[in-house]
């Protein structure tokens, strides 16, 4: 097969943000005719990247090639009108107009006269031609999730795009509607267009793209494999990671009793359906016990319900020998039960606030930092003095605000918070995701650290490299299920690829 | 390529520090630049000079050289205020009028910290003035003991502006209401219920559309009652209701930087996720801080009836909104929000006798309106930049 001319090229693209370096000298090719699936783990960068090619982003370094010529986009308008086009997870619709008002929304062309009864035939063809068939006279609150995204992409299709990026297109589909776009994908690459496919469902991938590029933590880990020839499980280790990095010091010590007890617990998601399915499972004193998996398989959901930021609708959870109810956690949080959100900086730390309130977050509502209503400056004041200097947070003084710590260092914060107290349980969420070599290690020593203090940690991640180093005993989730429980040890890579790629999910 | 006539453009960029001299400056250019458009329009209302007109307004709201001279002087030599001065200028008026005015913007501030956007101090005022009328006038007799009656109408005051607040307040915490369109809303109906009492209703004496005079008990005293040991003080209406709002303010900022309730109102006003994930009961602060933002403007509405001596249908409404421009000049400090107030009151008293009678509150808007846009110096680098196809090597992002 002679390979099609490249639609577009992107060079050593750069793009940082405050803190992190998003995209660290990314290179990614389209073909005419094709679709290239960008895979990789939430925040390894695919959309930033894509952003930065539809113009949403302006790129710190590197450059886009335009069939051979180097462009700069100011705006998405720029990108478009060079037949670039991206469709957002959040659809950009006015829910009170038409198909057709909203397909001509932002066109400069016609100026004055709209004959929208032209543009309604003009969408109506269109979307006949490809597939997609809409009434062009509805109005967008009328339609499907699913038929709102053919307005998205007949928007784009109406602007002359020629490569579609597509973010996560499936996410809010139903597995029909899922076809039905793929269906179109296909019309759309006979006539030529190429599609950049952003996802992290390898089964979607292996199913619909050409080629797959594979990013982790801002770097490509794979460029430009042919999707025919690779095995999801293959995908899963390079979307994850499995070259080893760095050891952790660890001895082996034998757990003690059980600490956090889990029977059949079920949550939904923030959409109402079910993320996590009837889990059971127990974590014991000194040791540290990993759940691993893709994105979107109930991780997140987990972590949340057990600290109580979302509700169960079925099952129990236990700590000790109190059961965890929405009353018990609200009184457990900050004492015995340390939570390392997801999400460090709009869930676990205030911006605005210094390091020394942002560190009491948990404990002022005790001695010695509150005393009855008000609260002791100076005991504040000392307890930040201390943990700076324990856990070697970089800041020139405590009174800093915490938006100005560099990723690495608000985790350190949030550490210090959540592990001053000697935790009993400890839930940690990708305590690592963006964070430096450097930083890396200290967060790995400290989780250690609790452990051999007698701490039962729960670790959530999906880096796989960082599972293997520092778990005791190994569990994968996929669709909201445990799928496996193995000692970390005598894991095999290849087997926890294939349980996390969902294909001995039944046995 | 889409290219725009003009090869630059404006780019804001988030700063990730903004030092605390920078909210003064940008709170003090809001106001300059105020005065300067404010000086346009006066010019087109007919002034001769604009200057000149501001020049009078400061000299009626803060008083001259002159009369402040004039007023130390007498204090020294304990004597009256000599013939055709006016020991330190109309400073009494202006801390009248700054009372209310610094007792509703505490009332936006504990809000507005907790990002509850509370526009019905007003509303709240009004209750709070009614509750306190209803016990002054008609529930205790005219000859109970001052203190007694202060204190009694003061806790009217409160309860009444507390649950005329708590009402937006639940609705927001458990019915996720929005609270701006309910307090706004809250006004117009604390007014109406005012206007019934007083206008035609049962609290209306005659056709004076007033409760009459207030029993003495009911009413502040005013300096000029100690002109009989300080000479100076004659004629002074100033009263202790501006004191009751340094007290508050005070009491206000100890809660907010001090207290275990100020810490949560904080969390949560800068990040209501992180107070929940902290185990801060939301909803309950909710209710809470809206009570406590009616409670302040309730107290206010005590006090300017005790102030006035009465509570008629020209009851002066928009302080609750004058306390939003307050709180945001001041930067939701409640110690500030003093000194802001005593300014305003000065604004206030000083307009009173410009014409055409709008230009205070034009005055006031303007200063918001400038305030408000300066906030994007306050949150945003502002960069000019060359449009011509090029890329610019840029700084953003290379935050160590």
């Amino acid at each position: 097969m002679t390979e099609s001319p490249t639609t577009f090229e992107m060079h050593a693209i750069v793009k940082r943000f405050p803190g992190v370096l998003a995209i660290d000298h990314v290179d990614f090719v389209c073909r005419e005719g094709q679709v290239h699936a960008l895979l990789g783990e939430n925040g390894a960068g695919k959309s930033t990247l894509m952003n930065v090619l539809a113009g949403l982003y302006r790129s710190d370094g590197g450059e886009i090639l335009l069939k051979g010529r180097r462009v700069v986009f100011h705006s998405p308008q720029d990108a478009i009108s060079h037949g670039i086009g991206m469709i957002h997870q959040h659809f950009m619709l006015v829910q009170s107009n038409s198909v057709a008002e909203n397909v001509v929304l932002g066109l400069k062309k016609p100026r004055f006269f709209l004959s929208l009864s032209s543009i309604e035939d003009q969408v109506a063809a269109l979307g006949e031609q490809y597939g997609m068939k809409v009434n062009p006279r509805a109005k967008i609150w009328q339609l499907s999730v699913g038929e709102q995204q053919r307005v998205e992409v007949l928007k784009m299709l109406f602007r002359g795009a020629r490569v579609l990026i597509l973010d996560e297109p499936t996410a809010v589909l139903t597995p029909q509607e899922v076809d039905a776009l793929f269906g179109t994908l296909h019309d759309m690459t006979n006539r030529g267009h190429s599609i950049v496919f952003i996802s992290h469902k390898l089964e979607e991938v292996v199913k619909i793209a050409d080629y797959v590029t594979v990013l982790r933590r801002g770097k490509v880990t794979a460029a430009n494999v042919s999707a025919k020839g690779i095995s999801k499980a293959q995908l899963a280790n390079l979307m994850v990671g499995r070259e080893v990095l760095f050891r952790v010091d660890k001895k082996k010590i034998q757990p003690g009793e059980d600490v956090l007890v889990v029977e059949g617990l079920s949550a939904e998601n923030d959409r109402g359906l079910p993320a996590i399915r009837e889990v059971s499972f127990n974590v014991r004193a000194k040791e540290i016990v990993g759940i691993a998996g893709v994105a979107g398989n109930g991780q997140s959901e987990l972590a949340e319900t057990l600290t109580g930021l979302r509700s169960a609708t079925a099952g129990k959870m236990r700590m000790g020998n109190i059961v965890l109810n929405s009353r018990s956690h609200w009184r457990e949080i900050g004492r015995r039960l340390a939570h390392i959100p997801e999400d460090r900086a709009s869930v676990g730390s205030i911006p605005d606030l210094s390091i020394a309130e942002n560190l009491i977050l948990k404990s002022f509502s005790r001695s010695p930092i509150s005393s009855g209503w008000s609260i002791d400056k100076i005991a504040v004041h000392q307890n930040a003095v201390k943990l700076v200097d324990e856990y070697k947070i970089s800041t020139p003084t405590v009174d800093t605000p915490v938006r100005m710590l560099s990723g690495g260092n608000l985790q350190k914060v949030i550490l210090a918070r959540e592990t001053a107290q000697q935790p009993e349980l400890m839930i940690a969420v990708h305590p690592t995701r963006g964070l430096d070599i450097g930083a890396t290690e200290a967060v790995h020593k400290l989780l250690v650290e609790q452990r051999d203090a007698g701490a039962a940690i729960l670790l959530i991640s999906e880096d796989l490299d960082e599972l293997l180093s520092l778990s005791d005993r190994l569990m994968v989730m996929y669709e909201g299920r445990i799928v496996g429980d193995m000692e970390a040890e005598s894991s095999d890579i290849e087997k926890i690829g294939l349980m996390m790629a969902g294909v001995k999910a039944k046995s | 390529m889409n290219q725009s006539r003009i090869p630059y453009r404006v780019r804001f960029e988030t700063r990730l520090d903004n030092p605390g001299w920078l909210g003064i400056v940008s709170s003090i250019l809001g106001v300059v630049l105020a005065l300067i458009i404010g000086g346009f329009v006066l010019k087109i209302a007919g002034a001769t000079s604009p200057v000149s007109t501001y020049q009078a307004i400061f000299q009626q709201g803060f008083g001259t050289f002159a009369d402040w001279r004039a007023g130390f002087i007498a204090i020294f030599t304990n004597t009256d205020c000599p013939k055709g001065m006016l020991c330190f200028g109309p400073l009494s008026d202006t801390l009248v009028k700054a009372s209310p005015i610094l007792l509703t913007s505490l009332a936006c501030i504990v809000a507005f910290r907790m990002k509850q956007w509370n526009i019905g101090a007003d509303g709240q005022l009004f209750m709070g003035a009614w509750a306190a009328t209803g016990v002054a006038v008609f529930l205790l007799p005219s000859t109970t003991n001052p203190v007694l009656m202060m204190l009694a109408m003061g806790l009217a005051g409160v309860l009444a502006g507390a649950i005329y607040g708590a009402i937006p307040g639940f609705l927001k915490a458990w019915l996720n209401i929005n609270e701006i369109i309910t307090t706004l809303m809250l006004n117009y109906v604390a007014y109406n219920w005012v206007a019934f009492f007083v206008v035609v209703g049962p609290w209306s004496i005659g056709d004076f559309e007033s409760t009459g005079r207030f029993p003495a008990a009911a009413t502040w005293p005013r300096l000029t009652q100690l002109s009989k040991t300080i000479p100076i003080l004659s004629g002074l209406t100033a009263n202790p209701g501006v004191l009751l709002g340094v007290f508050a303010a005070i009491g206000l900022a100890w809660v907010i930087y001090r207290s275990r309730w100020g810490y949560e109102i904080r969390v949560i006003g800068n990040n209501p996720k992180a107070a929940r994930y902290a185990g801060i009961d939301l909803k309950r602060n909710i209710f809470l801080v809206m009570a406590l933002s009616g409670a302040l403007a309730g107290l206010a509405g005590m006090n300017e009836v005790a102030s006035l001596r009465e509570l008629n249908g020209r009851f002066q409404q928009g302080y609750g909104f004058t306390g939003v421009i307050i709180a945001w000049l001041a930067r939701l400090n409640p110690i500030a929000a003093i000194l802001v107030s005593i300014l305003f009151g000065g604004l206030v008293v000083g307009t009173q006798l410009v014409q055409p009678a709008g230009i205070s509150a034009m005055l006031q808007g303007v200063i918001l309106f400038v305030v408000v846009g300066t906030e994007l110096i306050f949150r945003y680098r502002v960069h000019f930049e060359r449009v011509d196809g090029v890329a610019i090597p840029e700084k953003i992002g290379e935050v160590s």
